[in-house]
C-alpha cells in the first residue's frame, strides 16, 4: 500500500478487493459467538469460506490492517484504516480473524518486542496460526493486579514458574500464554514482575474451565507447576513487566470500550433494531431509554475518534483510557438490557428465537469488571486526573 | 471531514477569549450585573466587536471575521465558564446566520452592522412553553404589498434589549421570517424575570406593519433561512453550557480539594470522588460531541442535525449533572445566594429550555436514526 495513494483510489481498490473475495457467506455481519475465527493450532473452520476469508485477507495483511507488511500487516494509515472499516461494514462483512494477539500482545510486542521477537511472534498471529490468551489476574490479584505471586525464579537459562492465574480467557483453546510472573520478591511490588513468553504445551501447564453465568466457559483457571521458560522469551526488561503490563491493558481498554460503543448490529440504531424485534411497537419508556442510548452510544463513539485524532496530534490521552473503558462498558450494561426487555420472553430462553440473547446480555455483566472494575477506572480518574488526594 | 482536536488557531482563539473574559467577565462581574438589575453590558458587547467575536460569522466583504461556527464554539464555550452575558448567540451567530443565508445588499448591509456591534437581535419564534417552530401559529396577514403581524411571542431570548427581531409567523403557504426594528409600531416587549438574571422577553405584536422588504429569505420558506440558524445557534448554546458545566465543575473539584470534615479533605472520600470522576467522564464525552458538531456545521452543514442536536442533548444533560453535583458536594454553602454555584444552576436550566430540551432532541435524532 503506498502512502502517496489518494484515499479514494485506496477505497476504489479495496471496494474491488472485497467484491472479489469476500465469500458470500461471510458477509452476514458476523453476528454470534459462532461467527467469529479465532485461529490457533487446533482451530477447527466452521466452513470452508471461513477458511478462505482468513487466508485471503492474511495475504493482504487485512487481518491486522494498521501493522507494518514486515510483522504480516497491511501498513494502512489511520485514514485508510477508516475507510477499511466502513468498507468492510458496508458489505457486512466478519472480521477474518479476532484474538488476543491481534488486540493485546500485538500492540505490546510492537512497542516492547526486539526485532527477532516481532519477526517471530507477529506474522503468526496475522496468519491466524497461533492463539494467545492473557496471563494476568490471580485468585489474590484482581483489581490490584500488582500483587500478582505467580513467581519465577532464574535459573540461569531459564526461569522455573510456579503459580495459578485465573480468568485467563480461552486458555483451554490457546496456544501461547502472555503472563505476568513475579521474578523479585525483594522488590516493591510494581517493579518484580516480569512479562513472560510461555507455551501452553510446555510440561506442567495445565489449565480448567469455569462455568459462567452465560452458560458458557471462555474463562479458565491455569495453573503452572516447575514450567521451564526459556530465558528468551521475555518481553521487555527483566523486572519491568509491569510497563508491558500497563500499555498492554490501555489497547485492552479501549478494545472492550469500544465493543461497549459500537452500534449493535453494524452501524445500526439501537432503536431500529429494538423495533423489529417488538411484536407491536415500542412502549414509551423503552423508547426513551433506546433514545438515551442511542444519544450516548454516538457521543462516546465520537470521543474514541477524537483520542485517536488527539494522539495523532502528539495529545496523548493518557489515563483516559480509564474513562472511555468505564463509559463504553456501563453503556453496553445499559443497551443489552434494552435488547432483552425488548426481546420479552423470547429472550429468556437458551437459544431460543432470538439465538444467544441472553447468553450475550449475561455476558457484559463482566464488562464493568475484567480489564479493571468500573470502581477502579473511576478511582483511577480521581486520583491521576482530577488530582484529588489518595 | 477536519480532525476532532482543535486547529492552532482554534486553541489561540480559547486562550485569547479566556484572557479577556478572566479579566472582563469574571462570575463577580455577572454578580454586579445582577446586583444592579443590569441584563445587559453595552461596553463589553463593543469590546467583543472589537476583537471580531460579534462578526465571527460574518463574510470578510461585510467587514466579518468569519472565522466559522467551530470558532463560534470556541468563543461561547469560553463564554460558558464564567457566565459571561452577551448577545453573542442572539446577534452574532444566530442572526448573522440566517441573514448569511440570503444574498441581497441590505442583508449584506445588516451583517455588516453586527460585525461593528452596533446592531443586535433577538429571535422571536416561541409561542408556547416549549421550543417548537413548526407550530407557530402567530399570523402574518397579507395586506396590499406587505403583511400585518399579530400574535405573541414567549421567551425571547435578548428580546428587551434588541435593536431588531427576527419574527417567525404564518403565511399563506407556510412559514415566513421577519426582520424588523424591535420599536416599530404595535410592538410591545416586556422584560421577563428570568432566573438566571438575563434578559428574555414577551413580546406581543398588535397588528404590526411588515414589508416584502422586512422578509428575510423567501414568504413561505422561512426554514431554508432558520434552520441553519437555529442549528448554530444550538451549537453554539451547547458549547455554552460545556463552558458552563466546567465552570461548575472547576469550583467543585477546588472544593473537594479544600474542604475538611471528619478532620480530612473530603475529596478523599471515595463516593465523592466517584461521582466526581463519573461526572467529569461525562463532560469529556460532551466535549467531542459540541466539536464534531462544530466541524459539520462548518464542513457538510446541509447533514448536521444529528450532530447539532447530540450535542445540546448531550451538553443538556452533562450541564444538568454538573450542576446538580456542584450544588450537592458543595453541601449547604452550595444553596447560598452569597456563593456562585447557584448563578451556575439557574444559567442551566434556562440553556437546557432555550432551543429545545433534552427531550425535542432525542426526538430529533431518534427520526433521523429510524426509531
Amino acid at each position: 500500500m503506498s502512502a502517496v495513494q489518494s484515499t479514494e483510489e485506496f477505497r476504489a481498490e479495496l471496494r474491488g478487493w472485497l467484491e472479489a473475495n469476500c465469500p458470500e457467506e461471510m458477509r452476514d455481519g458476523g453476528l454470534g459467538e459462532d461467527a467469529t475465527c479465532w485461529g490457533g493450532r487446533n482451530w477447527k473452520f466452521t466452513s470452508e469460506a471461513q477458511k478462505q476469508w482468513l487466508e485471503r485477507c492474511a495475504a493482504k495483511g487485512y487481518t491486522v490492517p494498521t501493522w507494518p507488511v514486515e510483522y504480516g500487516g497491511a501498513g494502512l494509515t489511520r485514514d485508510q484504516e477508516k475507510i477499511f472499516v466502513e468498507e468492510m461494514d458496508r458489505i457486512d462483512a466478519r472480521k477474518p480473524l479476532e484474538s488476543f494477539g491481534i488486540w493485546m500482545l500485538g500492540p505490546a510486542l510492537l512497542h516492547f518486542g526486539s526485532h527477532e521477537q516481532k519477526l517471530e511472534y507477529l506474522p503468526p498471529i496475522a496468519r491466524g496460526e497461533v492463539r494467545w490468551c492473557q496471563g494476568y489476574s490471580e485468585p489474590n490479584a484482581g483489581s490490584d493486579l500488582a500483587n500478582v505471586q505467580t513467581r519465577g525464579e532464574d535459573k540461569g537459562d531459564h526461569w522455573l514458574v510456579n503459580g495459578q492465574k485465573i480468568w485467563t480467557s480461552y486458555a483451554d483453546k490457546a496456544d501461547q500464554i502472555f503472563a505476568l510472573v513475579r521474578t523479585d520478591r525483594e522488590a516493591p511490588k510494581h517493579k518484580g514482575i516480569s512479562f513472560l513468553l510461555i507455551d501452553m504445551e510446555d510440561a506442567g501447564v495445565e489449565t480448567r474451565p469455569i462455568k459462567m453465568i452465560s452458560g458458557i466457559s471462555p474463562f479458565c483457571e491455569t495453573f503452572f507447576t516447575d514450567v521451564k521458560v526459556p530465558k528468551h522469551r521475555i518481553v521487555g526488561e527483566e523486572n519491568r513487566g509491569w510497563d508491558v503490563a500497563k500499555y498492554l491493558l490501555t489497547h485492552e481498554r479501549e478494545m472492550i470500550s469500544g465493543g461497549g460503543a459500537g452500534l449493535s448490529g453494524g452501524g445500526r440504531a439501537l432503536g431500529a433494531v429494538l423495533a423489529e424485534t417488538m411484536e407491536n411497537g415500542m412502549g414509551a419508556t423503552l423508547r426513551a431509554d433506546a433514545m438515551r442510548c442511542e444519544i450516548d452510544a454516538l457521543a462516546i463513539g465520537l470521543t474514541l475518534e477524537r483520542y485517536k485524532d488527539q494522539a495523532e496530534a502528539g495529545q496523548g490521552a493518557g489515563d483516559a483510557s480509564a474513562m472511555l473503558k468505564y463509559m463504553g462498558t456501563e453503556l453496553n450494561k445499559r443497551r443489552h438490557e434494552l435488547m432483552m426487555t425488548a426481546g420479552g420472553s423470547d429472550a429468556l430462553e437458551w437459544d431460543g428465537p432470538l439465538g444467544n440473547r441472553a447468553g450475550n446480555w449475561l455476558r457484559t455483566k463482566a464488562n464493568s469488571i475484567e480489564g479493571g472494575t468500573s470502581e477502579v477506572m473511576l478511582s483511577i480518574i480521581s486520583r491521576r486526573v482530577l488530582g484529588l488526594p489518595a | 471531514m477536519s480532525k476532532l482536536v482543535l486547529t492552532e488557531e482554534e486553541t489561540m482563539l480559547a486562550d485569547m477569549a479566556r484572557g479577556y473574559l478572566d479579566g472582563a467577565a469574571p462570575v463577580s462581574a455577572f454578580r454586579k450585573m445582577r446586583d444592579a438589575g443590569q441584563t445587559h453590558d453595552t461596553k463589553m458587547w463593543k469590546d467583543m466587536a472589537d476583537m471580531g467575536w460579534a462578526g465571527v460569522l460574518v463574510p470578510e466583504d461585510a467587514g466579518g471575521s468569519d472565522m466559522g461556527f467551530a470558532a463560534a464554539n470556541v468563543i461561547a464555550q469560553e463564554m460558558g465558564k464564567t457566565l459571561a452575558v452577551s448577545p453573542f448567540l442572539s446577534t452574532a451567530v444566530i442572526a448573522a446566520t440566517a441573514l448569511r443565508q440570503v444574498s441581497d445588499d441590505r442583508a449584506k448591509a445588516a451583517l455588516a452592522k453586527i460585525a461593528s456591534g452596533d446592531v443586535t437581535y433577538a429571535l422571536a419564534t416561541d409561542e408556547g412553553i416549549k421550543h417548537d417552530p413548526d407550530a407557530t401559529q402567530m399570523e402574518a396577514r397579507a395586506d396590499g404589498n406587505g403583511f400585518r403581524l399579530t400574535g405573541t411571542k414567549t421567551f425571547v431570548v435578548d428580546g428587551a434589549m434588541a435593536d431588531r427581531l427576527l419574527v417567525l409567523a404564518r403565511t399563506a403557504e407556510g412559514l415566513t421570517l421577519f426582520d424588523i426594528p424591535a420599536d416599530r409600531a404595535g410592538v410591545t416587549r416586556v422584560q421577563s424575570n428570568m432566573i438566571d438574571a438575563r434578559d428574555a422577553a414577551r413580546i406581543a405584536f398588535e397588528d404590526v406593519e411588515a414589508t416584502g422588504e422586512d422578509v428575510l429569505g423567501q414568504v413561505d420558506h422561512a426554514m431554508d433561512v432558520l434552520r441553519p440558524a437555529l442549528r448554530a445557534g444550538q451549537a453554539a448554546l451547547a458549547a455554552e453550557m460545556t463552558g458552563l458545566a466546567a465552570g461548575a465543575f472547576g469550583m467543585t473539584v477546588d472544593y473537594l480539594k479544600e474542604r475538611k470534615q471528619f478532620g480530612t479533605e473530603i475529596g478523599r472520600f471515595q463516593a465523592l470522588q466517584h461521582r466526581a470522576a463519573h461526572l467529569w467522564s461525562e463532560a469529556e464525552v460532551t466535549a467531542s460531541a459540541i466539536l464534531h458538531a462544530g466541524r459539520k456545521l462548518d464542513e457538510d452543514p446541509d447533514n448536521a442535525g444529528l450532530a447539532v442536536s447530540l450535542a445540546k442533548a448531550r451538553a443538556t444533560a452533562t450541564a444538568t449533572l454538573a450542576v446538580q453535583e456542584g450544588v450537592q458536594m458543595h453541601g449547604g454553602i452550595g444553596m447560598t445566594d452569597d456563593y456562585d454555584m447557584g448563578f451556575f444552576m439557574k444559567r442551566a436550566r434556562v440553556a437546557a429550555e432555550w432551543l429545545g430540551d433534552y427531550s425535542y432532541h432525542a426526538e430529533k435524532i431518534a427520526e433521523l436514526r429510524g426509531f
